[in-house]
């Protein structure tokens, strides 16, 4: 069985290179969208701190969550290399398992994102104005601005959206986009997962349609890497002299 | 001569097939994604407890990035075992990506101190 699962893919054909036209092609598109995500990471910096109004990324980042939200994604990339290793091996369940691991988790992903935008889109500013402690920036003009003689507390909503500021539209569309882009990857996974009951449809020796599958899944796995560590770490990190 | 050189060329994906049985094991993907989890881990750290570094975060951050990208690419994505090819035309655009990035934000005087 192995030897069948190292066998050249089903019904391909020559081609001057000797490489897979599919596979070539999926290799260039992945270049080219490298280059698609770095100008929406170099907008995102260039207009990073530039918002004249809130609220700003350290108003609202919840770095913990996106750390558990980035381990979910980094464990997908995981269970679906070994989804492609269990076909190699001719092993279908051990494939139907990972592969249904990849889209849950996946789909974990997403819902942690939509939390997150739910959570911005309804940001909630609650300042003590009594005892206030320690506020950012905006929270601080908030507080000059409302905490007059006799007010207790203020306390409203200043959600971020697209529209709120060029922090917002900068972040929503980066995300978003990759968040369109793990959405395409779920629906593929679970299309794969889907057709794999099919008697022949999946099988190791047409193991390349899962191969494109998992470059374009590990692909937005390794933005995500960089969107966390500059738009979130670097976003908001405190040691930056004011 | 040109059809020559086409017919000298090695067979059919027996380049890929060959590529195909190098892949690493079950054993080594867990390795490289505890590796992941772990850097993961150190870039949080680096971030919540060394304030101190000020700049200093973003070569850690950016090599910290740069080595997950690189061992997702690597093992995950199997460039290290496929022909050299796929690697070339990845990294085209990933350096003209890389290049975009730098000359947009040096337009925008990102890099400029006042």
């Amino acid at each position: 069985m192995a030897e069948t699962a190292v066998s050249n893919h089903e019904g391909d054909h020559q081609t001057s290179t000797g490489l897979n036209h599919r596979k070539m092609l999926m290799w260039v598109f992945l270049g080219s969208d490298c280059m698609f995500f770095a100008t929406l990471i170099a907008t995102y910096l260039v207009y990073k701190g530039k918002s004249l109004s809130g609220p700003m990324p350290i108003d609202v980042f919840s770095i913990p969550v996106t750390t558990v939200s980035t381990f979910v994604l980094l464990m997908s990339s995981m269970s679906m290399v070994l989804a492609y290793a269990a076909l190699r091996k001719g092993s279908l369940k051990g494939y139907r398992a990972w592969m249904l691991s990849t889209v849950i988790l996946g789909s974990t992903f997403l819902g942690f994102q939509t939390f997150e935008f739910y959570e911005f889109a309804n940001h909630h500013v609650h300042i003590d104005c009594i005892n206030p402690g320690e506020l950012t920036d905006y929270e601080q003009g908030l507080f000059d601005k409302n905490c007059k003689d006799g007010v207790d507390y203020y306390d409203a909503q200043h959600g971020l959206t697209p529209k709120t500021n060029l922090f917002g539209t900068t972040f929503f569309v980066l995300t978003g986009l990759h968040g369109t882009h793990v959405t395409i990857g779920v629906i593929w996974l679970f299309s794969l997962f889907l057709y794999s009951f099919k008697k022949g449809g999946v099988t190791p020796e047409r193991d390349l349609d899962t191969d494109l599958a998992a470059l374009y899944w590990h692909f937005v796995d390794i933005v995500w890497i960089v969107i966390f560590a500059v738009v979130y770490l670097f976003g908001v990190f405190e040691g930056f002299p004011s | 001569m040109v059809t020559e050189n086409i017919d000298n060329r090695t067979p059919h994906n027996t380049s890929d097939a060959a590529s195909h049985a190098d892949h690493p094991t079950a054993g080594t993907y867990f390795k490289v994604a505890m590796a992941l989890c772990i850097l993961t881990a150190l870039e949080v750290i680096a971030f919540e407890w060394f304030e101190w570094l000020s700049y200093g975060i973003i070569p850690v951050l950016g090599i910290l990035s740069v080595i997950k990208f690189y061992l997702v690419i690597q093992f995950y994505m199997h460039l290290k075992f496929d022909h050299k090819l796929f690697s070339t035309l990845f990294l085209t655009g990933l350096f003209l990506a890389i290049g975009v990035t730098f000359a947009l934000m040096a337009l925008f005087r990102w890099f400029h101190v006042s």
